[in-house]
């Protein structure tokens, strides 16, 4: 049984943003895989819980008119894995959450939970980076969209306020056309696990698939919060996709905008490792899935 | 062999896929009160008070106890034979509930409620005052100088125990056996090494919490319901710790959900009766968390071994030196005897042609506490063995196999402390059949040509042995009971407990085989009840198969010789006394059977030596015919109006001998070299543990073990703040043990030699499974990288940061 | 505070009042005496405690009770067939001596029902992502593999 005040079940979003604002000792709980954990540890021990797990209208992935996608918040890990959209569009991020604790986890945990939550080991956090996702969310005075470039504040915290719902993700169309990308987790075992490390990369080669036009660096654990490496990513501008010299380039110039730090789960020099031998892995096999060739 | 040796279906697998199988909590009665226990939030110190009074105010708070009220009494918890020798006693260093407090989580009070929340609401509004120690985590703090000793009335220092012991001429040393070797054999002949090698702390993980209820009964039984390995030992530790005789004292012991050791010591089974003692016996339910199972029951010892060896430049081995030292935690639980066990097999399991010398230090620190955990010690013995052994070889550069044969325990080699004998042999011939296995030659061969590149590929071994059971360091003895039904089928009660190991299937094909009654027909009682059951000191040491397996097969042996007692009486008597029943014609018939098979005339006595029971049938000896069904017979035992005897037999076995089982591990593995990752390619485990009794259950053993000892090798490290004492990863998700994705397929074989000790030719295999894989992965790390890993865990960081040591991959440095 | 919930049992319409503070894995095995449903972590981490709600495998440890209000919900001891007769997966179990201690094997069960439910083929890694999910610390899980590999095999075949 767990220490709680309360429990609401939220017919909607306005019902649970209504909930939230009139207890500010009420927390918002979706898939429950984190915050229950809370609770139990004592952390969040005696709140009122507000339960967004039925709300059907934040679930799924819609293909807007202007192509962008919008990915409901309350989507779950297998079924974000598993969509049709998702496959198509934007892999790399169904990849990302099929690395999530194990199975039963991905079916319970949510894609809104997992980066609200501000962990910057959240296997979904490099991908949102990289894919310059907007975070939408509803509160008291209707809806505002931050991108997520601004949506950490520091560990464990974002901009959300305790009323405010997150409902969804969008992604541009401009952020995933003509992009492949790569998310590696690096963790200590290959299932049931924490990312020690993760990294995403996308890429977009130029015509000929020979030269990479735009490449995008993304982390969680790399720093307090996920982050992405603009001047990494900036050094690879039009470079051949076989030109290891600047590939070497790009991972030490990626080393210098990250900030792991050694704690008793890894340390730094250890982060830093995987965090340069990722990079490079990620960025190669981006190249390859969008058809490029690479020097082995 | 009608039952032994056949891969029957376990008994208790229909009740486990169903969920009909009943573990300790699925037994709890309805409107149990809760229990929950108040740890220490600091590692060494006094507690000076504890204010319960907000704590009493919260709804549902039944009792608070705390380590001002419990019994001035200390116990010991190793689930050892207890010794009538004041001296083999176990130590008795702690109590119910402790003021000194001398790991971080330390049981320091406890609370009663009538429901969980209430429980933890009162657990956090608990106000505790410390006296607060300089923390030691490790044994170099301990032994310091000047360090406090943390148990001042049983020992002076924190030295547990040190035990001394050596091979070859009685007070040898390694300095000497140095000396002797240069001399005999030249400088310029012999290589010397000297290396450090050290060993994970490890949590069990049995999937199943150590869980129990405990009531006191109408007729003031103080009951206990748990998850045990030892109930026998619990009862009388419990009347022990409570202060009650022991036979008021009840354990009830129902299905187990894994214990691997940490479920071989008395855990929470004492205090959760005092709980329940001080509600007027209403039943009390204590849980522990995943947290507290890891960071507060019991843990698998680190061990350190700093060690010497000399050997010749051809392989012969003639030295080697180790001083073990075991880091025990804060209460000596089994320690002093784990250690020990370790420099038995770090002495045996090589013959040193001019001696050994090994010296085992167990000591106090205020690290969690170390006890029994599947292997005993053996598992950081041969850890420390096995890397020297290749890194011996190595040096040398002798192939690691040739070194093994050409040094390894012999056969027929006898322990010349405790007289342990290798009788059944197969060591060589696993060794030998593994290597074909694992294809060793080629893959060796292979690997051994220079590597580059990010991947790099690498075969290793690791040998081992292992005794039977504890005789004659402790007492070993067990006793069993059959009962026989009206239909002819019996119930087999055992003292020894199915752990999840397959005990009771064994026990069952063991008893058909030895009494002729169908495997089927046989029901084995998996709970044990210290009130009903025979005596048996439980599951540990590898020992059931073995010594209850004896008291199994000696049972089913004298029921079956009253089974056909009966026979005889009815055969004789078939006209006579058996006219009215419903069975005269078969009795009759019978009679006239086996008279006509051994040619006896009518006035001749049938003799029971002519009958033998098959397949629950009387049948003639000699040919085989059968002759009357048990069933015919158990019907008219019980009810017959001339002479009703309830059938039934119950024995104990003392055993006195033991044996050496041993084997070894190939791995194969692929290592990613930037990130440190290993991939076991292909692993294989070849077991010299005599007969098999059952092939499936067997392999399910090994199977398992290989798991674990991957874990040792490769993941698991329980990681302890130095500051604090505190545990840092005391759950699932920071502890890693193996998933399905992290175990490759395991290929196990058996080399199977009759043992003339065991009861069927068998003896240990329940611990040997966990002991070789890690080193074999490590060594097979060594041929593929050149880099000697000397500490398990052999996580990715090390194997990076070792990587980078060799120059194997370029550092990193930012600013 | 206590609440009504209706949702399926293994099957059977089943109306319950449960506390809204507690979880899946307690009105299952408290209020219900579905005691297969196994108790090792509570944070989801071990997935002894695994059930089916509408079909997918959840930690019901960290399932709200009152989530499962109008779902179905099958444990293993819904799995006998209408005559006693165990599912495939439950025989397959016993017959690759897949069952140690047993603590995890009704969990495991569970998501091997949902597997072989999918009608899919998968190599043996990929059963070994799909089992990730449950902790064993017996069996090295080598004939638990076994076990699904095998009724997944028979399934598709019984499907040709």
């Amino acid at each position: 049984m767990f220490d709680l005040q309360g429990f609401h079940e939220a017919k909607d979003v306005a019902d649970a943003v209504q909930a939230l604002t009139a207890n500010p000792n009420a927390e918002i709980i979706s898939g429950g895989t984190d915050v229950l954990i809370r609770v139990r540890e004592g952390k969040d021990a005696g709140k009122v819980l507000v339960s967004i797990k039925n709300i059907e209208e934040i679930k799924g992935v819609k293909l807007l008119d202007n192509g962008d996608l919008f990915i409901g918040a309350g989507t779950c890990f297998t079924h974000l894995t598993n969509d049709p959209l998702v496959q198509k569009h934007i892999p790399m991020l169904g990849e990302a959450v099929d690395t999530v604790g194990g199975p039963q986890i991905r079916n319970m945990g949510t894609i809104g939970g997992n980066i609200c939550n501000g962990a910057t080991s959240a296997d979904s956090a490099a991908g949102m980076q990289v894919l310059n996702a907007i975070v939408c969310l509803t509160g008291p005075n209707g809806e505002r969209r931050v991108p997520i470039s601004e949506f950490y504040t520091g560990p464990g915290k974002t901009v959300r306020e305790q009323n405010e719902v997150c409902t969804g993700f969008l992604i541009k169309k401009e952020d995933y056309e003509g992009f492949s990308g790569k998310y590696i987790k690096y963790g200590k075992r290959k299932a049931m696990e924490i990312a020690t490390l993760g990294c995403a990369v996308m890429v977009k080669l130029d015509k000929e698939k020979k030269h990479i036009e735009e490449v995008r660096l993304g982390y969680g654990v790399a720093a307090p919060t996920p982050i992405r490496c603009p001047k990494a990513e900036e050094s690879l501008k039009g470079a051949a996709c076989t030109d290891t010299e600047r590939m070497e380039n790009y991972v030490n110039i990626a080393l210098t905008e990250v900030r792991p730090r050694s704690s008793w789960r890894a340390s730094k020099e250890f982060r830093l490792q995987v965090i340069s031998e990722l990079a490079k892995r990620a960025l190669k096999e981006a190249i390859v899935l969008q058809g490029g060739q690479i020097n082995a | 062999m009608r039952a032994v040796g056949k891969d029957k279906i376990r008994v208790d697998a229909y009740g486990k896929v169903t969920g009909e199988a009943k573990y300790t909590a699925d037994l709890e009665p309805k409107n149990i009160l809760h229990g929950k226990v108040y740890h220490s939030t600091i590692g060494n110190g006094l507690v000076k008070s504890i204010d319960t009074s907000e704590a009493e105010k919260v709804p549902g708070v039944v009792k608070i106890l705390t380590c001002f009220d419990v019994p001035d009494i200390q116990f010991p918890t190793a689930g050892h034979p207890w010794s009538v020798e004041k001296a083999h006693q176990d130590i008795c260093d702690r109590k119910l509930l402790n003021q000194r407090v001398r790991i971080y989580g330390d049981d320091i009070a406890c609370v009663i409620a009538e429901n969980e929340v209430a429980c933890d609401q009162a657990l956090r509004l608990l106000k505790v005052e410390y006296e607060e120690y300089p923390v030691m985590t490790t044994v170099e703090e301990a032994l310091a100088e000047g360090a406090q000793a943390l148990h001042p009335d049983l020992r002076k220092d924190n030295v547990i125990v040190h035990s001394h012991m050596t091979m070859g001429e009685k007070d040898y040393t390694f300095e000497e056996g140095l000396k002797k070797a240069r001399e005999e054999y030249g400088e310029e002949n012999i290589f010397t090494l000297e290396r450090v090698y050290d060993t994970p702390k490890i949590s069990h993980c049995h999937i199943e919490l150590p869980v129990s209820f405990a009531y006191v009964d109408v007729n003031d039984k103080i009951t206990i319901v748990c998850s045990t390995q030892i109930p026998h030992i619990v009862r009388l530790y419990t009347a022990m710790a409570l202060g009650v005789p022991a036979g008021r004292v009840r354990i009830i012991k129902p299905y187990i959900g894994g214990g691997f050791g940490n479920k071989q010591d008395v855990l929470y089974e004492p205090l959760n009766a005092y709980m329940s003692m001080q509600v007027g016996g209403r039943p009390v339910r204590l849980e522990i968390s995943r947290e507290e199972t890891i960071y507060g029951t019991r843990t698998r010892h680190q061990i350190t071994g700093h060690t010497k060896a000399v050997v010749t430049k051809d392989g012969q081995i003639l030295s080697r030196r180790m001083e073990a030292f075991a880091n025990n935690g804060g209460y000596a639980s089994h320690g002093h005897a784990i250690c020990a066990n370790c420099g038995n097999v770090f002495k045996e399991l090589y013959i040193d042609k001019i001696g050994t010398e090994v010296d085992c230090w167990t000591v106090y620190t205020n690290a969690p506490t170390a006890g029994a955990m599947r292997g005993y010690g053996i598992p950081q013995s041969v850890w420390i063995t096995e890397c020297l052994t290749d890194d011996l070889a190595r040096k040398i550069g002798m192939d690691p196999l040739e070194i093994r044969l050409k040094n390894c325990i012999p056969a027929g080699f006898k322990d010349p402390h405790n007289g342990i004998t290798f009788h059944s042999y197969g060591l060589k011939d696993s060794i030998i059949k593994g290597a074909e296995l694992a294809n060793w030659k080629e893959k060796r061969a292979e690997y051994d040509k220079p590597q580059s590149g990010d991947k790099r590929r690498g075969i290793g071994m690791a040998i081992f042995c292992y005794k039977t059971g504890v005789h004659p360091i402790a007492l070993e003895t067990a006793a069993a009971r059959m009962v026989l039904n009206q239909d002819g089928s019996c119930q087999l009660f055992m003292g020894a407990t199915e752990i999840g190991q397959g005990a009771d299937t064994v026990f069952t094909q063991m008893a058909a085989e030895a009494s002729g009654i169908r495997y089927e027909e046989i029901y084995i009682g998996s709970t044990q009840d210290t009130d009903t059951s025979p005596f048996d000191t439980g599951a540990y040491a590898s020992r059931q198969t073995y010594v209850s397996g004896m008291a199994c097969k000696k049972v089913a042996e004298e029921f079956k010789d009253r089974i056909l007692d009966y026979a005889e009486y009815m055969l004789n008597n078939a006209v006579q006394d058996f006219s009215k029943t419903v069975y005269v014609e078969e009795v009759t018939a019978a009679a006239k059977k086996i008279r006509e098979l051994l040619s006896l005339s009518e006035e001749t006595e049938i003799s029971k030596d002519s009958l033998e029971l098959v397949d629950s049938q009387i049948v003639e000896k000699k040919s085989g015919n059968p002759l009357l069904p048990l069933a015919i017979l158990a019907d008219t035992a019980f009810y017959s109006l001339d002479k009703s005897v309830h059938i039934a037999a119950e024995c104990t076995n003392h055993c006195k001998s033991n044996t050496f089982s041993s084997g070894v591990c190939y791995a194969e593995v692929e290592v990613d070299m930037p990130l440190g990752l290993v991939e076991i390619l292909r692993i294989v485990e070849v077991h010299d543990s005599g007969k098999i009794i059952n092939h499936d259950t067997a392999r399910g053993q090994v199977h398992g073990g290989m798991a674990q000892s991957l874990g040792f090798g490769l993941s698991e490290d329980l990681l302890v703040d130095p500051k604090t004492g505190k545990v840092l990863n005391a759950n699932l998700l920071d502890f890693k043990i193996p998933t399905a994705m992290d175990v490759p397929d395991l290929e196990v074989d058996f080399v199977e030699l009759e043992d003339p000790t065991g009861p069927y030719g068998n003896k240990s295999l329940g611990e040997p499974p966990v002991i070789a894989a890690a080193p074999a992965v490590r060594n097979a790390i060594l041929q593929a990288t050149g880099v000697a890993m000397n500490v398990a865990p052999m996580t990715s960081q090390r194997l990076t940061d070792a990587f980078r040591e060799a120059g194997l991959i370029k550092t990193i440095s930012v600013d | 505070m206590l609440k009504i919930i209706h949702f399926k049992v293994n099957g059977r319409d089943v109306e319950l009042a449960v506390d809204e503070r507690e979880s899946l894995l307690d009105a299952l095995r408290v209020r219900l005496d579905l005691t297969s449903v196994k108790k090792g972590c509570e944070v989801g981490e071990c997935g002894a405690c695994t059930v089916l709600v509408n079909g997918e495998a959840v930690d019901s440890c960290i399932y709200l009770a009152m989530w499962a209000d109008g779902k179905s919900v099958l444990t293993v001891e819904g799995l006998k067939g209408p005559n006693g007769e165990l599912n495939p997966v439950q025989t397959a179990f016993i017959e690759e001596a897949a069952v140690q201690c047993g603590f995890c094997t009704p969990g495991l069960i569970l998501t091997a029902v949902e597997i072989v439910g999918t009608g899919k083929d998968y190599t043996r890694e990929e059963l070994r992502k799909l089992i990730s999910g449950h902790l064993c610390r017996c069996t090295g899980y080598e004939n638990i593999l076994n076990a699904v590999e095998r009724v997944v095999k028979e399934n598709l075949q019984k499907a040709n």
